[in-house]
This record gives structure tokens, C-alpha cells and sequence, in this order.
């Protein structure tokens, strides 16, 4: 039995030790937003955050993460109304929209650690996180905007 | 597949009805006669095949969508089609996806077609709605219908109006139109139009931003177990002479595993491992050991396809005419010179980044797939085949594609999951790891293509030659959509060889469309986004430049010298009107924003590119000018800049379509530089990131992308814009440091050697 905080909340699984934490948030904690693309960490459809920096949770074995704070797409804010989520509405973002979930967690911790990032910093933020679509033009003008309103707005622009 | 007037005569045997049904108002296509009435018909559920919208007692309408939402937002284009037509509130507007019941008719999304074959009925069956609305409205106001206009969801004269949901909730509704009626009824004028073509966001975005859009890969069903499969040595001739599982055995919630036996042949030799989790899946198929007899294409190499191919352009006789205008290889004969270049390209994965998965049920009497699929009318005879049922025995439920590209239009990575869960008699869920996938993979055949140009005493251009091999997806995927040679001799895929009958006026021109069968017979190839063009035009527009070069003319005004628009380039109405004139005119625009012969820096260069769509009966017109950057030092090719024009006649939804464009252009500009693989024993080589590397946020250009202002009839963009890309940084490279780069990906390796020759 493996406890952790999800999006606030104490939860536990009993899933094998070695199960990577992407299945155990999908399957057996059943948040859906959490995308598997690449398995090896490399595309970051997967990212989650762990204590507030971002997780390739297809490759973090559930049993390393014990007793830490996880957040997904689905506890970055309660209403989906975080100042990314907001900006790629506004930009009008995902295509497909796989890899978005993780594109935004990527996005998050940016923000919160550098609130006036310059499109250099975004591109070298981003560009660990694959889009197959290609929305990136996009996603550099979402993060741009968000970055704005936060600015504007004195969100702190931290996650749970 | 379909050609616009087959998808019309679908339809238009069949009558539209409008009418009243349990507080809500249902309007779409039925099989009756106009005698009867359209509510009787409508409340028995009696439609076929083909439910377009229903109105709600609020007035909100949902508009039943047919395609497969895949990021093109198609939903979306339908919805914007129907409401303005109807007269409707954009924020009154609601899209559902259906299942694969016959009732919705063919389903196929693919080959930019959506827009294209949906918008004369789709705009049609709107304006019956308005029409009927505006009707009843006008007796609810007690005022002459002439007297009343339609917007926004209401019906209003003077100062007075009723909404739509009012006269929805008044009932009563019943109008039949016939097939000829609704061919007549008159649509908006373009300038009319308050949605199409105008700004406005796309309906499936929010649920992508927040988690809850649900993919195939979401889906759970209760007592489900988890199925890996483990793939076979080859595509074909496979078996299974013995499996050992002692290993999994020791993992927690391992339950067995299954040999496939399909009935359809289109798996041979599969075993799959099943699980109570993914992980437990993932790992038992690790564990197993399968012996293999391997079939006959076990040590084939993409180096053996490529030589094979080679072989095939140079043998003159190889292949089916795909083109015969003139006769060039008369031309040839009595030229003065002949310029020959071949063309290569490597394989593609798609890639889509949500890997192929299926979720499979036997319940309430029937077989219930779970997925996203984009060609459910090409696999549900194969499924009913593989499970020994009839095609009425199975529903295919739709969910959002985690990517489609192509790779979706073939459902076999159904059948893992359905042959499983008829052997275990349980509802099955099989989700490929990425390696799987890649392995799996219909891929993009690699390709050559030869050219030959000549040229008469004076050095002019009087004809050219081509000749493309490759595997074909539609030989072994729908054979029967294999077209027919111009000389009657052969079947071509057109997907393999269209944008080879480009609009360029040429007064010889011949084109051999020849099948590789060492590819065919060794992977499946696939039909990936742009398809044919996709690497077709590299070839049509990089020699475009090599003929410039030898003739000493401008890049430009040798294409523009071509685009004469005339006999067969001349258009039609109403898919091409204005033929070559209209590529011509996108030429010479983006020729002028890009600075076309303006000087650069070191090392830098621009080259062009012209690309006319999926095909000549629906071609969207582009052209493109690359600016690229070369590091001598590393061979690397940087593109700093993509300045496109593009015709694509009336822009149903504008920013749906400058996404396709930016999205679509870097694929281009990814299969241009970064992506390309290989067969290597028989298999797929590259089959994760670790090898396999598409175009990443920190290569991308600054875009310039100016749509034409056209009322022309709307045609396709979700793979046109792939097209132009590649051959526009190969004539920018060759701009930039002269060396001609005929082979895609272009690689940092090859440049540097290229520079050093």
C-alpha cells in the first residue's frame, strides 16, 4: 500500500511498487488527463507535478513518490480556469489535443518560477514536450499571454 | 474513395424532413415520400441515413457529426456550415459525435475532403431549417413570412420576434422537402454570411485545456481486462510454433495469454498477454517468450526497397501512365539535352502521439468497439470477418483521436483487443506501448522518383518525364479505389503518385506511377497526412528548380511561365475555377511579401515552392517561400522563415484554418529535416524518441501565412500545407550554399558532405 497527495487529497493504491505513477493516477485513481504518448519520459504527455516541478509520470515508479504532493491537469485549478488553461482557450492552442495536459503542467511551473519569462526562456522550457499536431507557435503565444495576465492580475500562479 | 458527386447522390435520392418530435425540433434526411408526414416518420425514428441537427425546446441545436474530430476541429466547420444557414446562435450551437450505425452512412474522415464534400448539403439542409423556422415563426407573429428575416435564433418582423426555442416549443412542425427542392433551395450569399468566414473558436478546445476530453485511450468498461500484444517477426506469414510464460507467471495480476486466430488474415502470428492492469500487461508481455517461424520477409532491408525502387524508375517499361499529354519520349529523342535527377525519400512514422489502442465488449447482443477511428466503413468488415459475425453486429463508438494523420483510417489495431476478448469472453482493453505502435505502424513507404527534362536547340524546356515508385496503402488497405492507367494497362494508387498532374503547362509530359512490391509485400504501407503529395511534390517541385537552373531563369518566373491556365489547367466550377491562373496569383503574391531576389546574408537563401492540394478535383492552392540558414561548419539547415499564400476558396472557420496551415507546414518542415527511418530486418527501425526525433518548439520559423479572399467553393486544408514545405528548403538550400539536397529528411550529414564535394 502506497500513500500519496493527489490534487490536495490523501489517497492509496495498491498497485505493484514498480508500476510507473501514470497508470496508478489513470487507472487506478481514474483521472483520465494524464496522457500516456512515449513511455521513456521523452515526449511529456505524461508531466505531472511533483511538490510543484514538473514529473514524467510514465516513468516515476508509484513507490518513489510515496507520501508526496502530486498535482494533474485536473487539480491546477478547480474551475479549469487557471491563467494557462485561460490563455489556451484564448489562443485557441490544441489541435488534437493529446499532449496538451502536459504541455500546460510544463507551462505551470515556468510561471511560477519565473513570472515574466522572455520567449527564449519559453522556448527552452518547452521544448522537451512534443506536439504532434505542431501547435507550437501557438503554445509560445499562450504561455506569453498567461504570463501577461498574471502579471496584470498578481496571480500567483502557483498550483496546489 | 468517394468523389464529391458520389457523397451528393447519396443524398439526394433521399427527401428532407423537418418536424416536430417530443418537444424538440428534428430535422434530417428520411427515405419517404413527400405524402407522408415528416413527424410520423421522424417520432418512429424512421431517418436514414442520416439525423443532420436537433433543436431543443430552449433553442439549442445540436449538430450530429459524422467525421472523426481528430484536431482539425472539423466538428466545429461542419457546425459553422449549419448555423449559418439556419440562422442560429452561435452560443445556441452543440456538436455530437456519433457511432458507426449504417444509419449515418459511409464514414471515412481523411483526404481533406470533410469541408469539401459536406458543404453544398450541409448549407442545403440549413437553409431548409431557416426556411421552415422563418415559416412558423411568422404565423406565431401572425405576420407574412416575407415580412420576417432570420437571425441570431430568432424570427423577427418589425419589432416584434419569437425565438427559435418558442417556436420550437409551439410544435406542430411538419414539412417534407423533396431531394429536387432541397437541390434548389437557395443558400446565403456570400456577403450574407454571419458566421462562415468570420472569426470565432472552436467548440472541442475547452475540454482539451482541462483534462476531461475523452480519447479511446480513456475509456474504461467494468470487468475489462488488459491486453498487450506481443508483434510477430514480419507483417505477413508469421506463426506461433510455441509460447513459454513461466516467466510472467511470477507477476502480480498476469492472467494468460491468447494466440490469435483471425479469420481476416490481417494478423498473423499475434499472441497478446492479458492483465487485471496496463503495468501487469505492459510487463507480462515482456516476460513471454514466443517462437516465431518468421515469413519471408525476415532480412529484408530498406536499402534492398531503396535499390528496388531504383531499379523500377530506371527501367523504362516498369509501371502504369498515370499522365500522357504529348509525347515526351519523343521529345526526348530529338532534344538537343535531357537533364536527369532522382529523388529519395525515407520512410515516415505517424507518430500520432496517443498510440493506437481499442476497448472491446460483447453486450446486449452485440460487439461494442471503443476508439477513435477515421475510417469505420473500411474495418467493419474486416472486424466482422476476423470475429465471424455480421457487420449489424457491431458498433463502432466514437471518441476524440489522439492524433489521426492517416493512421487511424486503418482500424487493425482493433482487432487485437476484439479476438481477444472473443477468445476470454471478457471485455478486453489493448493499449500498444509506443514501441508497439511504431512496430505496427503503417508507415509512409520511402519513395524514388526520376526525372527527365528536355531541352530543344535553344535550351527551352520542351518536356518532362517522371517516374515515382513506392509501396501503395490503397493496393492492400481498399483495393478497389486503385485508379485506372491512361493507358490501360495498370491500376495506380493515386495516393501514391497524385500531385505528379500538377497545373504547370507542359506540352510533353508522361508520368509512370510503379508500384515497389519488395515494400509492399514487406511492410504495410500507410496513407499519412498529404499523402501522395507529401513527397510527390518534393520531387515535381525540386527539378522545378533544377529545370530554372538549367535554363537560367528565375525560379519564379519559370513557374509563373507554366501557369498559364490553359486547355487542361483551365478549372472548372465549381471545384477549380480559374485553374492554374489561381496558383499563378498566390505565386506572385507571396513572391512579393517574402522579398523574392532581395539579397541576403551569408550562407542564407530562399526557395519556392508551389503545391495544389490532395488532388486536381479539389486542389487548394499554396505557394511557398522558405528562407533557410546554412552552418557550413555542421551541415545544419536552420528555417528562419515560411511565407505561404494560400487559395482554398470560401474559409469556413478562419482560424481553424490558419492552425491547419502553421501545423500542417511544420510536418512539412519536420519530414524535411528531422524525420525519416527505416526497415531493418523486416521491421520498422526507429520505434521511440530515443531514435526517432519529429521537429521540437525549439526549431520552429517565423510564420507569414496570407489566405486569399475567395468566395470560390471551399476545398481542403488539413494536408495541403504539408506539401510545398519540403521542396521549398531544398530550393532555399541549394539558394543558399549551391548544393542540391535530392534526398529527405535532409540531414546535417549529407549537407556537410554535400559542401565538402
Amino acid at each position: 500500500m502506497i500513500s500519496f497527495i493527489l490534487n490536495g487529497q490523501p489517497v492509496t493504491t495498491n498497485a505493484e511498487p514498480d508500476t510507473p505513477l501514470l497508470w496508478v493516477i489513470r487507472d487506478d485513481l481514474g483521472l483520465k488527463g494524464t496522457k500516456f504518448g512515449c513511455g521513456i519520459g521523452s515526449c511529456g504527455a505524461c508531466t505531472v507535478h511533483i511538490g510543484g516541478v514538473p514529473l514524467r509520470s510514465c516513468s516515476a515508479p508509484v513507490s518513489q513518490i510515496a507520501g508526496a504532493k502530486i498535482t494533474t491537469i485536473e487539480g491546477l485549478h478547480a474551475e479549469g480556469q487557471h491563467p494557462l488553461q485561460v490563455a489556451w482557450v484564448e489562443a485557441q492552442v490544441p489541435q488534437c489535443g493529446y499532449c496538451q495536459s502536459g504541455q500546460i503542467m510544463q507551462a505551470a511551473e515556468l510561471l511560477r518560477r519565473n513570472p515574466e519569462p522572455s520567449d527564449e526562456e519559453i522556448v527552452d522550457h518547452m521544448k522537451g514536450n512534443l506536439c504532434r499536431c505542431m501547435s507550437y507557435t501557438r503554445i509560445v503565444k499562450a504561455v506569453r499571454q498567461a504570463a501577461d495576465a498574471i502579471q496584470s492580475a498578481s496571480f500567483d500562479g502557483g498550483s496546489v | 474513395m468517394k468523389t464529391q458527386a458520389e457523397t451528393s447522390s447519396t443524398f439526394t435520392r433521399r427527401s428532407f424532413m423537418v418536424g416536430s418530435v417530443a418537444g424538440t425540433l428534428v430535422l434530417g434526411f428520411g427515405g419517404l415520400s413527400p405524402a407522408h408526414s415528416a413527424r410520423a416518420e421522424l417520432s418512429a425514428r424512421r431517418f436514414a441515413p442520416n439525423v443532420w441537427f436537433e433543436m431543443d425546446a430552449q433553442g439549442v441545436t445540436t449538430i450530429n457529426v459524422a467525421e472523426a474530430e481528430m484536431g482539425q476541429h472539423i466538428g466545429t466547420a461542419m457546425a459553422r456550415i449549419v448555423a449559418d444557414e439556419l440562422g442560429v446562435a452561435w452560443s445556441d450551437v452543440r456538436i455530437s459525435h456519433v457511432d458507426s450505425d449504417p444509419r449515418w452512412g459511409y464514414r471515412v474522415t481523411g483526404g481533406s475532403w470533410s469541408v469539401w464534400s459536406s458543404f453544398t448539403l450541409m448549407s442545403q439542409a440549413g437553409a431548409a431549417g431557416r426556411l421552415v423556422l422563418l415559416e412558423a415563426g411568422a404565423t406565431l407573429l401572425q405576420v407574412a413570412s416575407s415580412d420576417c428575416r432570420v437571425h441570431d435564433s430568432r424570427v423577427i418582423c418589425g419589432n416584434e420576434s419569437v425565438t427559435f426555442g418558442e417556436i420550437v416549443q409551439n410544435g406542430a412542425i411538419d414539412r417534407v422537402f423533396t431531394a429536387e427542392e432541397l437541390a434548389g433551395m437557395p443558400v446565403k450569399a456570400a456577403s450574407a454570411r454571419s458566421i462562415i468566414g468570420k472569426p470565432g473558436s472552436a467548440l472541442d478546445i475547452p475540454d482539451k485545456t482541462d483534462g476531461s476530453a475523452q480519447y479511446g485511450i480513456d475509456v474504461e468498461i467494468e470487468a475489462m481486462v488488459y491486453a498487450r500484444p506481443l508483434i510477430p517477426p514480419t507483417r505477413y506469414g508469421s506463426s506461433v510454433q510455441g509460447v513459454d510464460d513461466s516467466a510472467a507467471k511470477l507477476i502480480r495480476g498476469y492472467q494468460g495469454y491468447q494466440v490469435l486466430n483471425d479469420p481476416s488474415g490481417t494478423l498473423q502470428g499475434w499472441v497478446t498477454a492479458i492483465a487485471d492492469s496496463q503495468w501487469g500487461a505492459i510487463k507480462a508481455a515482456d516476460a513471454i517468450k514466443v517462437n516465431w517461424s518468421a515469413g519471408p520477409t525476415a532480412d529484408v532491408t530498406e536499402a534492398q526497397i531503396r535499390v528496388e525502387g531504383e531499379r523500377l524508375v530506371n527501367d523504362g517499361t516498369a509501371g502504369t501512365l498515370f499522365v500522357n499529354h504529348g509525347d515526351a519520349r519523343a521529345a526526348q529523342m530529338s532534344a538537343n539535352s535531357t537533364l536527369d535527377a532522382t529523388y529519395r525519400t525515407d520512410p515516415v512514422l505517424h507518430f500520432q502521439l496517443e498510440p493506437v489502442n481499442a476497448t472491446v465488449e460483447f453486450s446486449a447482443g452485440r460487439w461494442n468497439i471503443h476508439c477513435g477511428n477515421q475510417w469505420q466503413s473500411l474495418i467493419l468488415p474486416v472486424i466482422a470477418q476476423a470475429l465471424e459475425v455480421e457487420e449489424s453486429d457491431i458498433l463502432i463508438h466514437q471518441y476524440y483521436l489522439g492524433g489521426g494523420f492517416g493512421r487511424r483510417l486503418f482500424g487493425d489495431y482493433i482487432l487485437p483487443a476484439a479476438l481477444t476478448a472473443k477468445a476470454w469472453g471478457k471485455p478486453v482493453k489493448a493499449v500498444f506501448t509506443r514501441e508497439d505502435d511504431s512496430r505496427f505502424d503503417c508507415i509512409r513507404s520511402g519513395s524514388v522518383a526520376k526525372f527527365t527534362a528536355s531541352f530543344d536547340d535553344a535550351n527551352r524546356l520542351t518536356g518532362i518525364e517522371h517516374a515515382a515508385a513506392a509501396g501503395w496503402p490503397t493496393l492492400t488497405m481498399a483495393p478497389g479505389f486503385l485508379g485506372d492507367g491512361v493507358d490501360g494497362k495498370g491500376k495506380f494508387d493515386a495516393f501514391s503518385i497524385a500531385s505528379a498532374d500538377h497545373w504547370y503547362s507542359l506540352a510533353n509530359h508522361r508520368v509512370r506511377a510503379i508500384n515497389n512490391e519488395l515494400a509492399q509485400k514487406t511492410f504495410l504501407p500507410g496513407w499519412l497526412r498529404s499523402v501522395g503529395p507529401g513527397w510527390v511534390n518534393f520531387g515535381v517541385e525540386s527539378f522545378m528548380d533544377e529545370v530554372a537552373l538549367a535554363t537560367q531563369q528565375d525560379p519564379v518566373d519559370l513557374r509563373l511561365s507554366l501557369l498559364d491556365g490553359a486547355g487542361k489547367n483551365a478549372g472548372s466550377a465549381p471545384n477549380n475555377v480559374g485553374g492554374a491562373l489561381r496558383l499563378a496569383k498566390v505565386l506572385r503574391s507571396v513572391s512579393k511579401r517574402s522579398g523574392w531576389g532581395s539579397d541576403l546574408g551569408p550562407d542564407e537563401g530562399m526557395g519556392v515552392a508551389t503545391g495544389s492540394g490532395q488532388q486536381r478535383d479539389m486542389p487548394t492552392w499554396i505557394a511557398t517561400v522558405a528562407k533557410v540558414k546554412v552552418d557550413r561548419a555542421s551541415g545544419k539547415v536552420s528555417v528562419t522563415d515560411l511565407y505561404m499564400d494560400i487559395d482554398c476558396g470560401t474559409v469556413v472557420h478562419p482560424d481553424g484554418a490558419l492552425a491547419q496551415a502553421e501545423g500542417g507546414a511544420l510536418w512539412g518542415l519536420s519530414m524535411a529535416l528531422f524525420e525519416g527511418t527505416g526497415i531493418d530486418a523486416g521491421q520498422v527501425r526507429d520505434l521511440n524518441l530515443d531514435t526517432y526525433s519529429p521537429l521540437r518548439l525549439d526549431a520552429i520559423p517565423t510564420f507569414h501565412i496570407n489566405f486569399a479572399d475567395s468566395d470560390e467553393y471551399p476545398v481542403g486544408m488539413g494536408e495541403p500545407p504539408v506539401t510545398t514545405i519540403a521542396p521549398a528548403i531544398a530550393n532555399a538550400v541549394y539558394a543558399a550554399v549551391g548544393v542540391r539536397m535530392r534526398d529527405l529528411p535532409i540531414r546535417p550529414d549529407a549537407v556537410k558532405a554535400a559542401l565538402q564535394s
